[in-house]
């Protein structure tokens, strides 16, 4: 298989190093997958320096390339997750460039081939990584009109141009296009900027309203492939001489590997190898069925550890979590007299609240093939940071980093599973033993047993009221089980690097949240803590980012607080959140409290929220309980307020989101209809979370190990009805340099709380621990009388 | 291993094989028919989804012996080079986001739609209930089944 023709099918995209080679700007000799096989090729003083160096994102040829039939392939270091940023930056890209939207196409996140922009995380896209690719699109189309200008003998104030073609404007029959202009060559135009960040030409971005593609809601070109099953994945490359391989993983948590016993497997069909180190083990075979096959007969001798490492399930979990010493302890707010305004209130509201370990649990698990031809190693993989992998690959096997690539394609939506790739590093493990391409594939089990968790969270909270219902204090205390959290593909961080002992000197501080609202509290206190489990390494409890990494379990816990002090003081729920948000007089530069304020009033025009305190006094007196719940949070610079209304069947527990509204303003909108998919889909990621997820374990392992023990949301809970406002709450909204912010992940953020809330309004009962599965509704509504 | 001749989206193919090998990594790996997808191997989430004799079935927990009749593919749903009403629907409605399930969610409401052209809402979620999406496109799945069903959304 080509890489270069996969590339191009998969982005209809002309051929990048097809123009490198006859541009000269880069000397590939042989593309290393078409010589896979059992052998590594002669490394000539070439392979050795490496065939992969960074391209150099301050010349502008790395970024854009004009052929010669006047399109335009953009190069970004970005990797898209299923939310179609790729459409995004191709859209933000023509209009600075002014080409047909059409005429272009997009690469992303292939480490050799696009600059590094990190890949994706955050929800940074399109807020951080689209800037400099607007810039260096608004510096291609400056330079390209230069040419013109000399071409056609007129000061460059007297072209016009429009989809690629230049024109004079006193005579528009003398035109030429930048195909003609440059097609198939270099530009040769450096670019400046301290970071990639901040790479810049010399040409300023076009104001909002000279934009014309963005704004607008062009399908994503990535989703035809994706429904005729053309597309090729990574999951779907298969390279000539190419085996398959299995993991073979510790049985309980902290075992150490004695022995194994390769007679049990030798004579299987297909074996060609057991490789292991540490307490690292994998079998390879010819077939995939034949490496599924033998990683089960395996027979390794695993020595317990003395005692059981992981605490007993979430309810030893939470219980270790409120009794351990805290690793770290910060109070990065503190304003007002919190004592005093305790001490003087009318009334005081104290809750505490519990999130267990969510799982990422991707819809497949980890995979990637890796291609050591040539003495370099080339992997094909969806790892949401291929540049990240592509560093820890060359560290962890202590190869040049020249000599590593990572060909980022498609995947799972991993939510940052991947920032921890443990198939790419195994399987570019696995390839440098044998010197043949490997394919590694977790099996479901193992993703579910030991992909990285979102972090555990207990929350102690209290609130003060005044005589007249306003929160006069609040004391709120998080603590994480985040300690060692998983950084970004760093050899250490992946699980095989572990398992075979490598460890960090001092392991990752991990981190705790505080709730991100605008609420004018006069008295403010926050204490963040993070508590390490006993066991760090070599545990399938490891901490890793999961969409908005802290941020749904601070917002669950906050804003639930937020309507229990609201239902305190027999305020509704909306008007409570609007008084503290306008009383508040301080703004930042992005205008977040007036943003909040707007954003939250959207969505109470969108749901028809009428005013009134909760419990619901019109709940239903059959078995189906109604109500509505709010929370509100930002994201950045991103501001979301969510309602969900629920049914709940006093009966059996069951909830249901019936309806959900999203207020949600993310500044400039690029592709509207792209964006709504992402927040309805978060939306109900946030659904998922509330109603069903939790990572189940006893002291020895984890016992979520398929989709039963780690149930998701299903087509049966899907709202009835999503409705999404996309809102533009800035002061003055038409402003030229109006920003983009991110979206992906703010959705997700309120929408736990927004469910409890609603649950609340529904039954009058308050359910303080996620998820809200329906035995845990049945027998607080018991508990409750309900 | 054995020979076993397998009629998929039209054509025979004859593989040596193991008869055991569940029907997923013959269609993947010998076939190259790469729209059903591995995610979990045990029949719980729907991305292996092929149609066998007009029912949706796991192929990842369907031995390749136990095969009897023609089997349809994602890449088998076109006809003369035009999408399947549901794949149109699909794009339509811009349903997929990472997109890894959809072929799970297409071949399932194909099989759906095939026993029952206009199904009631409870009646799609029911038939749906199955096929996992992690990317929770469900909202986006029921709308794009209802427009292919040719009911107004």
């Amino acid at each position: 298989m080509n890489i270069e023709k996969i590339l191009l099918e998969n982005s209809t995209a002309p051929s990048r190093r097809e123009f490198l080679k006859t541009s000269g700007m880069l000397i590939v000799g042989v593309s290393a997958a078409a010589v896979a096989g059992p052998f590594v090729a002669e490394a000539g003083a070439q392979a050795a320096r490496g065939l992969y160096p960074d391209p150099d994102y301050h010349q502008l040829d790395s970024w854009i390339v004009i052929h010669e039939d006047n399109t335009a392939t953009f190069y970004v270091g970005k990797t898209d997750c299923g939310q179609g940023t790729g459409t995004a930056f191709r859209q933000m890209m023509s209009d600075e460039l002014d080409i047909a939207f059409k005429d272009t196409t997009c690469i992303m996140g292939t480490t050799d081939i696009t600059v590094d922009q990190g890949g994706s995380g955050g929800s940074d896209a399109i807020q951080t990584d689209g800037w400099p690719m607007r810039r260096v699109a608004a510096e291609a189309r400056r330079v390209l009109l230069d040419m013109a200008s000399q071409r056609l003998g007129v000061p460059v104030a007297g072209l016009a141009v429009s989809n690629a073609v230049v024109t004079v404007k006193s005579d528009p029959s003398k035109r030429v296009t930048y195909g003609e202009l440059i097609g198939g060559r270099k530009f040769n135009v450096t670019l400046t900027g301290a970071n990639i960040d901040a790479t810049t030409g010399v040409a300023k971005v076009k104001p909002v309203q000279e934009l014309k593609m963005v704004g607008q809601s062009p399908q994503r070109y990535d989703i035809p492939a994706k429904v005729d099953g053309s597309l090729k994945w990574a999951a779907d490359v298969r390279l000539p001489g190419m085996v398959h391989a299995r993991n073979v993983k510790p049985p309980v948590a902290g075992a150490k590997l004695v022995s194994i016993d390769e007679s049990s497997v030798r004579n299987l069909p297909g074996f060609v190898k057991v490789v292991s180190k540490g307490n690292y083990v994998a079998v390879v075979c010819e077939r995939e069925e034949q490496a599924i096959a033998a990683a089960r007969a395996l027979k390794c001798n695993w020595q317990k550890p003395a005692t059981p490492q992981l605490p007993a399930g979430s309810d030893g979990l939470f219980k270790y979590m409120r009794e351990t010493t805290p690793k770290s302890s910060q109070t990065p707010i503190n304003i007002g007299n919190v004592d005093a305004a305790f001490a003087n209130a009318a009334k005081v509201v104290e809750a505490e609240y519990d999130v267990p370990f969510q799982g990422h649990s991707a819809i497949s698990p980890g995979h990637a093939l890796a291609d050591p031809s040539n003495g370099q190693m080339t992997i094909y993989s969806n790892d949401m940071k291929s540049y990240g992998m592509r560093n820890g690959v060359a560290t962890f096997l202590a190869m040049p980093r020249e000599q590593v690539r990572v060909i980022w394609m498609e995947g799972p939506q991993g939510y940052g599973r991947t920032a921890a790739d443990d198939a790419g590093f195994e399987a570019a493990y696995i390839a440098k033993e044998l010197g043949r391409p490997v394919r590694m594939q977790w099996m479901r089990s193992e993703e579910q047993g030991w992909d990285t968790k979102g972090p555990a969270f207990t929350f102690k909270i209290r609130g003060a009221l005044d005589a007249q219902g306003n929160m006069t204090g609040l004391d709120y205390t998080a603590r994480s089980a985040d300690y060692n959290h998983l950084g970004y593909n760093e050899p250490d961080t992946v699980l095989i690097a572990q398992l075979m002992g490598q460890r960090r000197a001092t392991p990752a501080a991990g981190s705790s949240a505080f709730p991100n609202d605008m609420y004018a509290i006069p008295s403010r206190r926050t204490l963040l803590e993070v508590v390490g489990l006993p066991l760090i390494w070599e545990t399938p409890l490891r901490t890793g980012n999961l969409r908005d990494p802290n941020g749904p379990q601070s917002t669950f816990a906050a804003e639930s607080f937020i309507d229990e002090m609201a239902a305190a003081a027999k305020a509704d729920p909306i008007e409570f959140r609007m008084r503290m948000l306008t009383a508040g007089k301080d703004d930042d530069n992005g205008f977040r409290r007036a943003r909040s304020i707007a954003v939250l009033k959207a969505a109470a025009e969108k749901y028809g929220w009428q005013p009134r305190p909760g419990p619901n006094p019109t709940r239903g007196a059959g078995d189906i309980l109604t109500g509505r719940g709010v929370a509100y949070a930002y994201r950045n610079q991103t501001v979301i307020a969510q309602i969900a209304e629920v049914e709940v069947n006093r009966k059996t527990g069951r909830v249901w989101v019936k309806r959900a509204v999203v207020g949600h303003d993310c500044g400039l909108v690029i592709n509207p209809e792209a964006l709504r998919r992402t927040i309805d889909g978060a939306t109900q990621h946030g659904i998922s979370r509330a109603i069903y997820e939790e990572v189940a374990f006893d002291t020895e392992k984890v016992l979520s190990t398929d989709w039963v023990t780690h149930p998701t949301l299903t087509h049966m809970d899907a709202p009835a009805q999503i409705d999404v406002v996309l809102v533009n709450g800035d002061p003055n909204p038409n402003r030229p340099d109006l920003p983009h912010y991110g979206a992906g992940e703010a959705a997700m953020k309120p929408m736990i709380a927004a469910v409890a809330n609603a649950i609340f309004d529904a039954t009058g009962v308050r359910l303080r621990r996620v998820p809200f599965r329906k035995e845990r509704v049945l027998a607080a509504l018991n508990a409750a009388n309900v | 291993m054995s020979n076993i001749t397998l009629r998929v989206n039209g054509r025979a193919h004859t593989v040596d094989v193991e008869p055991s090998t569940p029907l997923l990594y013959i269609l993947r790996n010998d076939l190259g028919l790469q729209g059903p997808r591995f995610g979990c191997g045990l029949g719980q989430c729907g991305a292996c989804t092929v149609i066998i004799n007009g029912a949706a079935v796991r192929s990842c927990i369907t031995p390749t012996s136990s095969v009897k009749g023609e089997i349809t593919t994602l890449e088998g749903l076109s006809r003369d080079g035009k999408l399947h009403p549901l794949q149109q629907a699909w794009i339509d409605e811009q349903v997929p986001q990472c997109g890894f399930c959809q072929n799970g969610q297409i071949m399932t409401a194909k099989a759906l739609l095939d026993k029952n052209p206009h199904p009631t809402d409870e009646q799609i979620r029911q038939g749906m209930a199955g096929t996992l999406c992690r990317c929770m496109t469900y909202y986006r799945v029921q709308a794009a089944i209802k427009r292919a069903a040719g009911r107004n959304v």
